[in-house]
């Protein structure tokens, strides 16, 4: 699982059936220091996510079984809202630390 | 699995409710020379890690399930261990304590 910010949601009028009634945000993941971490993704919200907050959010099959149907086209969910976390400082640039 | 240190507690008042009464820690990923390189991750606490401490990090949802034994467990990231040491080629290359010392 990962951290991440709401940025903004998403309308989508057509869409997999099974994708109706789900609520559907663009979340930009963040590090331990809240700094963005990779391209933002658009994520299912089970832990009632509104714009600015930070959250938990899982990738992958799992995202779906987050959901009441799981088995749904779905690849990130949030699922908890967090109101306080552990900050680290930022990681060094990635072709500083070497490596993979 | 890779390695990893504790950062710290994540708080989520709100959340779904398979993570009620589990603890989550935010882990960054290090390598065995104990370089930071992350990324960091939210993981579910299975050993009772503290901050700092080095773990074992289990990064994949069918396994993931399978250590909470639930199968419909929304999780993908879980602390399965917790690293006292890492040798390599005779070396200690990282320890619980954080010292790494050679050790040949």
């Amino acid at each position: 699982m990962r951290l991440g910010r709401v940025v903004g949601r998403v309308v989508a009028t057509v869409r997999a059936r099974d994708l109706d009634g789900e609520k559907l945000l663009v979340v930009q993941p963040l590090d331990a220091a809240r700094r963005p971490a990779g391209p933002a993704v658009v994520a299912c919200d089970v832990a009632q996510s509104g714009l600015g907050d930070v959250v938990v959010w899982v990738g992958g099959r799992e995202a779906a079984l987050a959901l009441r149907r799981t088995f749904v086209p779905v690849d990130a969910t949030i699922v908890g809202h967090v109101e306080q976390a552990a900050e680290a400082p930022p990681l060094p640039p990635r072709d500083a630390r070497g490596g993979k | 699995m890779y390695l990893a240190r504790v950062i710290g507690p994540v708080v989520t008042p709100v959340q779904h409710p398979f993570f009620e009464g589990r603890t989550l820690l935010l882990v960054r990923r290090v390598e065995p020379d104990g370089r930071s390189t992350g990324p960091d991750r939210v993981a579910v606490d299975r050993v009772g890690a503290g901050i700092g401490d080095a773990v074992l990090v289990l990064e994949e949802g069918n396994s993931a399930r399978q250590v909470v034994d639930d199968m419909k467990a929304p999780l993908r990231s879980v602390i399965v261990g917790f690293v006292d040491e890492v040798e390599v080629d005779g070396k200690i290359v990282l320890a619980a304590d954080g010292r790494a010392e050679d050790r040949r």
